[in-house]
């Protein structure tokens, strides 16, 4: 309704513009200068409505004010005919109404300045002064407007008439700015007239309308003569007192956004406390971060395109001024949001990186700054601010692109802390995939602190934080994955610092509960057993018995591990118990390798029930005691024996047929010479085949359908014997295999095998090894005789 | 020429034609009809001289008991129109009496005649000047011819020019918003513009007007006398703002009073109505005022002329705010005319 109402206004207003303007033209084609004056005062008369919207308004003005152009030929047509122009001054001045005559005044003001009879300041200072007759907001706005724009052209060329005339152009400034201020002032009181309840549309129209005030900024940003000084002395402190005294958020936004985006960089850098000055003085409501910080990205991205500005930087000590600006504003505003502060920081973190990236302690100080100002709220629950902490600290990451860098920064822990748990993580694991990604070494115990104590909230479990059950298992995992892979990137080539670096690894790691040490205990693991055998592989032990040794780190593992295996982790324990056995037979020290044997026997023996674990575990036990050299024949028969025994007890018969003749490989070792005991391999495989037979009766019996399965346990028997007959086992004899072909061909023909692929291979294994012809093997294969070969 | 025709035919036809009639200046003059009529123009104390002819009609002859030309100065009230009241008059004998067969030409002269009002046509009064030629006849009735002129006069610069300084609060007077509009500043200041008029400018003129809390203003105009070419200026200062104020015009009004007395009568007209300002002001806006004259139809200010008629010359600054209501403020200017000038 209303906006029908706006059209229709415009549009009979739009007609009665057109109307005159045709008249007038007529006029001005007839040389007809009173109808001219007259038809075009008329026209003018159309903007004196109130009835329309800024935007309709707008649209009238262009209208008139086209058709002003023409009207403004004319007078300079009528002045080279000999009119004199002060008279045509005057002339216009006689309109009753004031807005069309100054409408007129501007217009014939503009050709008069251009005529140069006159000198132009007294021109200008007379058409803002008579300006001021028009009050009212909107009509004074465009009005102003209008005298901005036709006398736009005409400024420079004061300046340019009398070169380096400085009080010229003093004078035009003098002009733009007046015009500023009385254009501030109209727009501002925009705001305060009127009913309350149509506040917001006001606010809406007044935005529409910001470009008219700030169209005089750009006009002074493109004046001639203002240089560094008329700025600094004049040009700001006037535009900032209308910006503060103004008391108006909506223009103080837009106006300092105006200052900072239309004066050059280096304006701004060296008037940078004055600019800075005013902030605090602003509204409580003014958006002061995001004028804030567009001066801060300015003056980034001055810093990155000019190398030579960089010095300015340094001169004007634009980093302190910033911070200590951005203090102020913080203090100023109580009610600042904690999201509004973190962005202030960020933008000067931002700017700091770039402008000076090497000053660290700067950035320190940023951090520091941020945090003085967190403590005063605590924790952040607000998801905005807690964003913004994230990206605030990802800033140092992505410019430095090296953690290690980033631990020299004190506060940087400090401001973790305001994080909530969730944030704080998800930072942590921003900070590792930096690490990550750009492959970080840390390679120092004391970063290894630092590090973990960013990281700690992956870590462990924050206090009186009880909410792990609502955690997501696949996340959880994710996260720790990450901090398992950073384990591998604390590292050091120095064997003496890599040792520490361990220590505090494990103190760190160890804080992190049952959930997470089965993940994050491996890698430490594997970390120190990569260390010691690097220290067996160096020169040894340059330092004698400090805490590096291959033996006290063994000691410390064992320690770790056997806290995992309380964490009800027992498989993963004993896996690592073997691993560590492992390495403590390459350093040769017997006894740890004999009690990592024994935890992990223990293990297996108290924690280890589920029969599947069982036979895997036992798998692993016999592999690794298989390669263990260190033994001694006691020590190696008590744990060999052992073995045997746990496999002898398995639950199902082919897992324990199965186990007892790989118990036979602890008899027989590669290298070990003393370690062949032929007899008691055939023994251990004998027994297999007697539990072999035990399946096989029971497979008869029930007739069932695992019938094949016991079969299958055959051929990996002669496997077996022939893997022994081929490492030359004198106990292994033709016969015995060929036995337990015969008996496999048997047990085939009376059930149908599903083992036949498995049984053809191995056969023609061994047809292909007997005809070799290198000798060796297919010697001991000739001793097998068998129907099948022939 | 300007031809008065009797209700006879006449029996001849009377020019009057001034010496130097060809190269004075001629004003416009608003004849009753309304039609617009050029005259000569002089000033006081200049010589009025030329001719009078005579041009009977075809042969006939004119006799007369005498031929003259009078010099009148009149002043004409309208609400007594006919009856002029002569305060200035001249006789010039141009003929005995006898007979006229042809064309004749009788020069005149008045010199340096004192004609110390001005031509003045307002509303209920008129002011003129003319030329009279009677042909006195006995049985058939006098033949009368007149000649019009415009006489105006210039003052020298006044001496003394102070600006009109007033500062004013205006506001409305409690519960009778009403009787506030309709008699605006009845509390008549104690200085009047005459007192400032009549005892110059040693006065700084501040007054005090109304009742406070709502419209304080402070204007100014630069000068208290103008010459008709002048240009008014100065400023309105607002101290206090409390009404939503529409706009501001500055008129210019004449106040006309003729007769004396019980009998005195007053006409006021407003000649030009100046918008000085659009929108509402807040306080501490100083409006500026630049109201040129040229374009109106003024006249110098005339003080008791003869004794029959004044004329009177106001500044009215007007204020209407949102809902109509004006407030006012008159002062009164002194209009004079400047020897310099073209008309």
């Amino acid at each position: 309704m209303i906006a029908d109402d706006d059209e229709k206004w415009l549009a009979a207003a739009t007609a009665a513009v057109k109307q005159n303007a045709f008249y007038m033209q007529r006029a001005i084609d007839s040389n007809n200068l009173k109808d001219a004056l007259k038809f075009s005062a008329q026209m003018l008369g159309e903007l004196r409505t109130s009835k329309l919207s800024p935007h309709k308004y707008y649209e009238l003005y262009i209208r008139a004010s086209d058709e002003l152009r023409s009207l403004e030929m004319f007078f300079r047509d009528e002045t080279a005919r000999g009119c004199s122009i002060a008279e045509l001054y005057e002339l216009v001045q006689h309109a009753g109404n004031i807005l069309p005559r100054l409408y007129l005044l501007c217009t014939i003001g503009s050709v008069y300045i251009k005529s140069k009879d006159v000198a132009a300041k007294d021109i200008l200072k007379d058409l803002v002064e008579m300006c001021r007759a028009v009050q009212h907001p909107l009509r004074g706005l465009f009005l102003r407007s209008y005298l901005a724009q036709v006398t736009r052209d005409k400024l420079p060329s004061i300046g340019s008439e009398l070169e380096g005339d400085t009080e010229t152009h003093m004078d035009a400034l003098e002009f733009v700015l007046q015009n500023f201020t009385e254009m501030n002032k109209l727009w501002v009181r925009m705001q305060h007239q009127g009913p309350t309840r149509e506040k917001e549309k006001r606010e809406k129209e007044r935005n529409e309308l910001r470009d008219l005030v700030g169209k005089n900024l750009h006009i002074l940003g493109q004046l001639e003569g203002v240089d560094l000084v008329v700025y600094r002395d004049t040009v700001l402190p006037r535009i900032l007192e209308q910006v503060v005294n103004c008391k108006d958020e909506l223009a103080q936004c837009y106006l300092m956004d105006c200052i900072i985006q239309v004066f050059p960089d280096d304006f701004h850098l060296q008037t940078l406390d004055v600019l800075l000055g005013a902030c605090p003085q602003l509204q409580p409501s003014v958006d002061i971060k995001t004028v804030l910080s567009g001066l801060m990205e300015r003056l980034s991205n001055y810093a990155a395109s000019s190398v030579e500005a960089l010095p300015n930087f340094l001169q004007v000590d634009a980093f302190s001024k910033l911070n200590h600006a951005i203090g102020k504003v913080v203090e100023a505003q109580v009610d600042l949001p904690a999201s509004s502060s973190v962005t202030l920081y960020l933008f000067l973190l931002k700017f700091t990186l770039h402008v000076h990236s090497d000053r660290l302690d700067y950035v320190d100080q940023v951090l520091g700054s941020c945090v003085s100002q967190l403590s005063a709220t605590g924790k952040l629950c607000d998801d905005k601010a807690s964003k913004q902490i994230v990206a605030f600290l990802s800033a140092p990451l992505e410019k430095f692109n090296d953690v290690v860098t980033i631990l020299k920064l004190t506060n940087y822990p400090r401001v973790m802390e305001y994080l909530d748990h969730d944030t704080n993580k998800a930072m942590a694991i921003i900070i590792i995939q930096s690490i990550l990604k750009n492959d970080t070494r840390i390679a120092t115990a004391d970063e290894v602190d630092a590090l973990f104590e960013l990281i700690k909230g992956l870590i462990k479990d924050f206090d009186g934080l009880t909410d792990n059950d609502e955690i997501d298992e696949e996340d959880f995992q994710e996260e720790q994955n990450s901090v398992a892979r950073l384990v591998h990137f604390l590292y050091n080539d120095d064997p003496e610092e890599m040792p520490k670096i361990i220590f505090r690894i494990r103190k760190h790691i160890l804080t992190g509960g049952p959930k997470r040490l089965p993940l994050t205990i491996p890698p430490l693991v594997f970390s120190a057993l990569k260390l010691i055998r690097r220290m067996r592989g160096g020169d040894e032990n340059p330092f004698g018995d400090d805490t590096s040794t291959p033996q006290k780190i063994l000691q410390l593992l064992t320690e770790t591990v056997e806290v995992l295996a309380d964490a009800s982790a027992s498989e993963l324990a004993l896996r690592l118990y073997l691993q560590c056995a492992q390495a403590a037979n390459d350093c040769e020290l017997e006894t740890v390798a004999y009690e990592f044997f024994t935890k992990a026997y223990l293990l297996y023996e108290e924690e280890i029930s589920d029969s599947k674990a069982q036979v895997t575990a036992l798998r692993l036990i016999i592999g690794t005691l298989q390669r263990m050299r260190v033994f001694n024949v006691e020590n190696r028969d008590i744990l060999t024996h052992k073995a045997t025994g746990y496999s002898a007890k398995l639950l199902k018969k082919p897992d324990q047929c199965r186990a007892v003749y790989e118990c036979a490989h602890l008899y027989w070792a590669e290298e070990g010479e003393n370690l062949k005991d032929g007899e008691r391999v055939v023994l251990c495989l004998k027994r297999a085949q007697k539990i072999a037979d035990a399946v096989q009766k029971m497979a008869n019996a029930s007739r069932g359908a695992s019938s094949t399965g016991s079969v299958s346990l055959y051929v990996e028997l002669l496997n077996k014997y022939l893997y022994f007959l081929e490492k030359g086992n004198p106990q292994v004899t033709g016969e015995t295999i060929q036995s337990l072909a015969e008996l496999i061909r048997s047990e085939t023909k009376k059930a149908e095998s599903g083992a036949g692929t498995f049984i053809t291979s191995t056969l023609r294994y061994m047809e292909f090894q007997r005809q070799q012809e290198d000798g060796g093997m297919s010697e001991k294969y000739q001793k097998i005789k068998m129907e099948w070969f022939e | 020429m300007n031809y008065l025709r009797g209700a006879f035919k006449p029996a001849c036809n009377i020019s009057i034609t001034f010496t130097d009639g060809k190269n004075r200046k001629q004003v416009p003059v608003k004849k009753d009809n309304g039609q617009m009529v050029m005259n000569p123009l002089f000033h006081s104390q200049e010589t009025i001289a030329g001719k009078v002819c005579i041009e009977p009609y075809q042969g006939k002859k004119v006799e007369h008991n005498g031929v003259k030309v009078e010099l009148l100065g009149q002043i004409e009230m309208y609400f007594d129109r006919g009856n002029f009241y002569d305060f200035t008059s001249l006789v010039r004998e141009l003929d005995v009496p006898g007979e006229i067969y042809e064309n004749k030409a009788y020069p005149f002269e008045f010199p340096t005649v004192e004609m110390p009002y001005e031509t003045y046509n307002g509303v209920n009064v008129r002011l003129r000047y003319v030329l009279k030629v009677t042909v006195t006849r006995g049985y058939a009735g006098s033949i009368v011819e007149y000649q019009d002129f415009v006489v105006r006069n210039y003052s020298p610069l006044p001496p003394i020019n102070n600006s009109i300084k007033v500062r004013s609060k205006l506001s409305q007077f409690p519960g009778s918003l009403s009787l506030f509009i309709l008699n605006p500043f009845a509390l008549k200041p104690l200085l009047a513009s005459d007192m400032l008029n009549s005892f110059g400018p040693l006065l700084d003129v501040q007054m005090e007007v109304g009742i406070e809390d709502c419209l304080h203003i402070e204007f100014e105009y630069n000068k208290s006398k103008y010459h008709l070419k002048d240009v008014i200026l100065g400023k309105v200062y607002f101290l206090l703002v409390r009404i939503k104020i529409k706009n501001m015009d500055l008129e210019i009004r004449r106040r006309e009073s003729t007769g004396a007395g019980a009998n005195t009568h007053v006409e006021t007209e407003t000649l030009a109505k100046f918008e000085l300002m659009d929108g509402a002001p807040v306080r501490g806006e100083s409006i500026p005022v630049r109201l040129f004259l040229t374009p109106y139809d003024l006249t110098p200010t005339h003080k008791n002329i003869n004794n029959k008629f004044s004329v009177k010359y106001y500044l009215n600054l007007v204020l209407v705010d949102e809902e109509d209501r004006r407030y006012f403020k008159q002062q009164e200017i002194t209009l004079y005319r400047l020897k310099d000038e073209s008309s």
